[in-house]
């Protein structure tokens, strides 16, 4: 039993890290008040790029500054559309997440001829799974070995990196100069202005902070989980991380949890995939991919009170004439 | 205090050379498209004076101020702080030259903290630590100083509006402002805040700072400025002392001719009740009570003011009534026909049976900004059979109606094709009078008439109302502005807190008026 529960759990933090890291990298956007629809394509577009990169250079580092690279350029895309020339920000993000959809499979068949995907990556082009200290020796202790050797350790670097960013992103947005102005301009943009702030300054950098956590995101699915670039391989991660971001009120230690709940519905749904529940018998697996927006619908109507939004997210920025 | 020397027979003001003047501005011109906002504007505020500004709307105020204070760049001109000429390209810079700024909309973040606000920009440091505990001495020091108490660590969004402008203006002196502007700063507040505040500004005049308030009440420019300059269509057309100035020469250079400041109300023989509401008791979306248990009547020749700061009931009040919203409880009997206001009804059928409303937001309920003159002269009526040509409108018939109330409310510029949106805020209030007026209701119900609206049209709608009066229909007039109410009503209700909290007669003083409205005299009212 405890070991199932262990087997699940584990799934669950490798599910819930590109969820957390997206849902962070939305939470950047949104405080500064861009909305952004875009996390899918900046995910996917950056999944290609690191595959790519990695397959090249034969090196996970390499593919992981390639996805960086390819995600803030997305990124700069949208902010120019929605900071510079004041567009809609939701048209904008879905353009987005077409034109990477489109490219990475156009641009995948161009260079290596395998209908949208990259070759497979061999392990030294992949981040591996780090083995903690006495992971071995501990692993027959009682209860702790295993959650210790078979939970904790074992992972690669980038989930330790996903949740490590929760406290640092938490100290950055509400700890630091640049947190309070962040939280101001998505807020109350004029107020910034007035106090001498650039507002379009703090978005372009709030943008950018987003297209670098999206860039690990998309790393970590085809560098680190996977191994190499399939199709449409973001498969959606992106909009739940948006449904996760609105669940956890823009705030990053809910994201956190947030994040797991999903990664948890998600190794759930694969665990049970197939199997007679008792007395229900066979759950059809959708049931449970429906489950995280189900749950956010729920919630949200009833249970966790009304999730209120940074007052300028999706309103274009223009001095107003008065 | 010598500041103004000399003032030319244009008006315009020079100054001594041995006294610098905090302001000087010469020659400053602003274009927004077609539109020439500030045309050669020249200005001299003295150091240590009050110096207002006043204006219709739309004369230029806001968008002058707006250069001062960087947030536009005008087109030509010369500014000068300290008798040094400068530029101002954005806010940084002016508050890096000792300019600070209440704008009419606050500039705050709801969500944060008084003392987060206060920092916000100049933060002392990449890490909100350091800055934090010296900005907390900073601030007590400076609310003892000019008697501006508050709490440091309470959210900006729950507090009082009179309060949020306390942490405005502690907000523009901590970044060491010597110069403070007020864009219309007592709009949103009691008459004894609007006292308090005056006291403020007296006490940093004192000591030493510059203070320019814009307004367009006559009053307030008499009660508390030193130096007045007035604007009309983005011209300065005079600067005066104050003291040797008054009220109506004020009023006269805003409007370009002589105004009537005092409303005619004639003797009109008062009817039988048209209006009653017995026991009204209105809840919001998120179930708060706020009208309670209220009950009045108003009869045919009559204008019952409801007075109140906004946001003590009025507008529920005016929704129930007008059928907008559902009332909790409550009844009311219109020209004698009982109706329950809890009931199924809507603002078609409050119409139907002779009841008009003016809305107090015209952008939001009176107007749809991007609908034409003509189409917005009959919402809400549009189901008129004179309106209709089988199923279709008859647009004919529509604009040769709307060319007639045009001319007759003097609506400008004439047109029945321009979006409601492009004309001016009397004007647009001009086409929701006529709308409600020519359908002759037997009762009319206005919110906040004149709000956003120039001195000019003020005069013409509270004629209107007049006129409405004369003709025996029942007028309800809910407004925040004492002065519309004391000269207007008949008899004065004051909300407080979703209550009514007193009755008075026309003659009601400010000062009794202005206790009740702040809360205070309850049970002596009662």
């Amino acid at each position: 039993m405890l070991d199932t529960i262990i087997l699940v759990l584990d799934s669950t933090f490798r599910l819930s890290t590109p969820l957390l890291f997206a849902c962070l990298a939305g939470l950047f956007s949104e405080r500064s008040g861009i909305v952004d629809i875009g996390l899918e394509g900046k995910i996917l577009g950056s999944a290609f790029a690191a595959a790519a990169a990695a397959y090249v250079f034969q090196s996970p580092w390499i593919g992981l500054l390639a996805g960086i690279f390819v995600s803030v350029l997305l990124a700069l895309i949208h902010g120019y559309a929605s900071i510079t020339q004041r567009g809609n920000q939701v048209v904008s993000g879905v353009a987005i997440n077409f034109l990477a959809a489109g490219l990475t499979v156009l641009l995948g068949q161009a260079w290596f001829s395998q209908g949208g995907r990259t070759p497979a990556l061999d392990s030294a082009s992949r981040f591996n799974n780090i083995e903690l200290p006495f992971a071995d020796a501990l692993a027959d202790v009682p209860v702790f070995g295993p959650i210790y050797a078979n939970l904790i350790s074992g992972h690669n670097i980038l989930v330790y990196a996903s949740f490590a960013a929760v406290p640092l992103v938490w100290w950055i947005v509400f700890r630091t100069r640049f947190g309070l102005r962040l939280r101001a301009v998505g807020e109350n943009p004029s107020a910034a202005d007035t106090a001498g702030l650039s507002v379009t300054l703090l978005r372009y950098r709030a943008t950018i902070i987003c297209g670098i956590l999206c860039g690990f995101s998309g790393a970590y699915l085809s560098v680190a989980q996977g191994a190499g670039f399939i199709k449409d391989m973001s498969a959606g991660k992106g909009f739940i991380a948006l449904a996760a971001l609105i669940f956890a009120k823009w705030k990053p230690v809910n994201a956190m949890f947030t994040c797991l709940l999903f990664g948890f519905l998600d190794a759930l749904a694969i665990r049970l995939q197939g199997q007679e529940i008792p007395g229900i018998g066979e759950v059809p697996v959708q049931v449970f991919q429906a489950l995280p927006y189900v749950l956010t619908v729920v919630l949200l109507a009833g249970f966790i009170g009304r999730a209120i939004p940074p007052k300028a997210s999706g309103i274009p920025y223009v001095k107003e004439r008065t | 205090m010598q500041v103004i020397d000399l003032i030319d027979q244009k008006g315009r003001a020079t100054v001594a050379e041995s006294n610098v003047p905090a302001i000087e501005l010469i020659g400053v011109n602003k274009s927004f498209g077609p539109v020439h906002a500030n045309k050669d504007i020249n200005l001299v505020v003295g150091k240590g004076s009050i110096h207002g500004i006043i204006g219709e709307n739309g004369a230029g105020k806001s968008t002058l101020m707006s250069i001062l204070y960087g947030f536009y760049n005008a087109d030509s001109g010369t500014i000068k702080i300290d008798g040094k000429a400068t530029t101002i390209p954005d806010s940084k810079s002016a508050i890096s030259q000792g300019i600070g700024m209440v704008h009419q909309h606050f500039m705050l973040v709801d969500p944060f903290t008084v003392l987060e606000n206060v920092i916000l920009g100049a933060e002392g440091g990449a890490l909100l630590k350091d800055g934090v505990a010296n900005a907390r001495r900073e601030l007590q020091r400076l609310a003892d100083e000019y008697d501006m108490t508050i709490d440091p660590d309470a959210v900006v969004g729950e507090l009082p509006v009179g309060l949020q402008q306390r942490v405005e203006i502690l907000k523009a002196l901590y970044r060491g402002a010597d110069i403070l502007i007020l864009d219309e700063p007592t709009g949103v507040l009691t008459p004894s805040e609007a006292d308090h505040l005056f006291r403020i500004l007296r006490v940093l005049r004192d000591q030493g700072k510059t203070v320019l308030l814009i307004t367009h009440k006559l009053r307030e420019i008499m009660d508390v400025t030193d130096t007045v300059s007035v604007m009309r269509r983005g011209e300065m057309v005079a600067s005066r002392k104050t003291a040797e100035t008054s009220m109506e020469e004020l009023a006269e250079l805003m409007v370009g001719r002589s105004v009537l400041l005092e409303v005619d109300k004639p003797e009109v023989k008062v009817g039988k009740p048209l209006l009653k509401v017995e026991g009204l008791n209105v809840r919001d979306d998120r179930g708060v009570l706020r009208v309670k248990d209220v009950s009045f009547e108003v009869r045919a020749g009559e204008v019952l003011g409801i007075a109140g700061v906004s946001g003590n009931g009025q507008s529920e009040l005016l929704a129930a009534l007008s059928g907008i919203t559902r009332a909790e409880s409550g009844t009311m009997e219109l020209s004698g026909e009982k109706l329950d206001l809890a009931g199924v009804h809507d603002a078609a059928e409050m119409r139907h049976k002779g009841m008009s409303h003016v809305p107090e937001d015209r952008h939001r309920m009176g107007l749809i900004n991007q609908f034409s003159e003509y189409e917005n002269s009959i919402l809400g009526y549009h189901r008129e059979p004179k309106y209709s040509k089988g199923m279709f409108l008859d647009k004919d018939a529509i604009r040769k109606e709307a060319k007639e109330r045009i001319e007759k409310y003097d609506i400008r510029p004439p047109t029945t094709e321009m979006t409601a949106a492009k004309f001016s805020g009397g004007n647009q209030q001009k086409i929701v009078l006529a709308r409600e007026i020519e359908c002759d209701p037997d009762v009319l119900l206005i919110g906040q008439p004149t709000r956003g609206v120039d001195i000019g049209a003020i005069e013409y709608i509270h004629n209107r109302i007049m006129d409405m009066r004369a003709q025996g229909k029942a007028v309800l007039l809910v407004s925040v502005e004492l002065d519309e109410i004391r000269s207007l009503s008949d008899r004065i209700i004051v909300m407080f807190d979703g209550n009514v909290v007193g009755e008075r007669g026309a003659e009601a003083t400010e000062q009794d008026l202005g206790l009740l409205m702040a809360g205070v005299n309850q049970e002596a009212a009662e």
